[in-house]
């Protein structure tokens, strides 16, 4: 394939880095990323991979757009308002870079569509806002050896970690179990402030872009903690845990069972 | 004789160094590339990234009041 001038004009800021040049934006042209969410996370982080052209994002979301989601969720506006956010998404990446194919679902993930869904994808971003699916996500990619790169924000703090299954280590090494509903705190309880998806988001985009590319380090083996009140980054080493449920050497999980047991959902 | 040669007369930065990069990145290693340009900061940039990346420049000429020739051998993938 050759660059049209267009995209020479377009990529030209990444095909002069000595890590991209032409070949690494023929590997982003050429990759496919599954978003799981097209809320605080999954807007900042499609945005990104829209504007880089990666070539195909998938993004699943159950939810319409409301009001109380434009002070954070960027990819969607008042004139969306009330329309499936998977589509609302669709519509801000495709108009922002014609190269990109968006492939927006408005349904819910779930053990029994996760499989089939992730498995044309190279990278899995999960931008969720509840535990289920955290976990749900976390067990299909260990299972299905998807990388997996994991966001989540609440009031002033963000986290990332990336997860390469047989690498390192994964979710359930860093919080073996969900916690018990009505312990955790959800977004609706207890407020974000409107840029934390953006930084955590852009993190996300960037962990993407180095896996495609095969450059730099990965977040592997780590968590990295960003604490806006006191503007600091703090990376936690997670090790694998040999013992771990699901990535472990004697898996008790092998298959997706239920998670939603217990849990509302928002 | 190169073995490659580009026209980026009418282009300025960064999209001649834009073009050159592509260009090399399509050779193999031990080829020459020769650029044709008329853009002056370029004469001297693109040489100098060219390097960075590794590349050898064998000639880099003035041949009339605006243009220069430089010709690159690409040196690694």
């Amino acid at each position: 394939m050759e660059f049209t001038e267009e995209q020479l004009q377009r990529y030209s800021r990444h095909i002069i880095l000595p890590e991209v040049g032409g070949k690494g934006q023929k590997k982003l042209l050429n990759a496919k990323v599954f978003l799981v969410g097209a809320g605080g996370l999954g807007c900042p982080v499609g945005y990104y991979l829209a504007a880089a052209g990666v070539g195909r994002i998938g993004i699943i979301d159950n939810d319409t757009v409301e009001v109380s989601n434009l002070q954070r969720q960027i990819a969607h506006s008042t004139k969306t308002l009330g329309r499936p956010k998977a589509e609302s998404a669709k519509e801000t990446f495709e108009t922002l870079n014609p190269d990109v194919t968006v492939v927006g679902m408005k349904e819910r993930i779930t053990k029994d569509n996760i499989l089939a869904l992730i498995q044309e994808y190279d990278v899995v971003v999960d931008g969720s806002d509840n535990f289920p699916t955290r976990y749900l996500v976390n067990d299909a990619c260990v299972i299905a050896k998807k990388p997996l790169v994991s966001g989540a924000i609440l009031k002033f703090e963000g986290q990332v970690t990336t997860i390469i299954p047989g690498e390192g280590h994964c979710y359930r090494c860093l919080f073996e179990e969900m916690p018990p509903p009505g312990l955790v705190p959800s977004c609706q309880e207890a407020g974000v402030i409107g840029a934390i998806p953006g930084v955590v988001g852009s993190l996300q985009a960037i962990e993407v872009f180095k896996l495609i590319l095969g450059k730099g380090e990965p977040l592997k083996n780590a968590l990295l903690i960003y604490d806006a009140l006191k503007t600091t980054f703090r990376r936690v080493k997670v090790p694998r845990n040999p013992d771990c449920p699901v990535c472990g050497d004697i898996p008790s999980i092998t298959e997706l069972k239920d998670y939603d047991a217990g849990y509302c959902r928002l | 004789m190169p073995d490659k040669s580009i026209n980026i007369k009418g282009h300025v930065c960064p999209y001649t160094f834009v073009k050159s990069k592509i260009a090399i990145e399509n050779m193999e290693v031990g080829q020459v590339l020769e650029i044709l340009l008329d853009y002056e900061e370029a004469s001297r940039s693109i040489p100098k990234s060219m390097e960075d990346l590794g590349h050898k420049i064998l000639k880099l000429q003035k041949i009339n009041e605006k243009d220069w020739i430089i010709q690159v051998r690409k040196e690694k993938e």
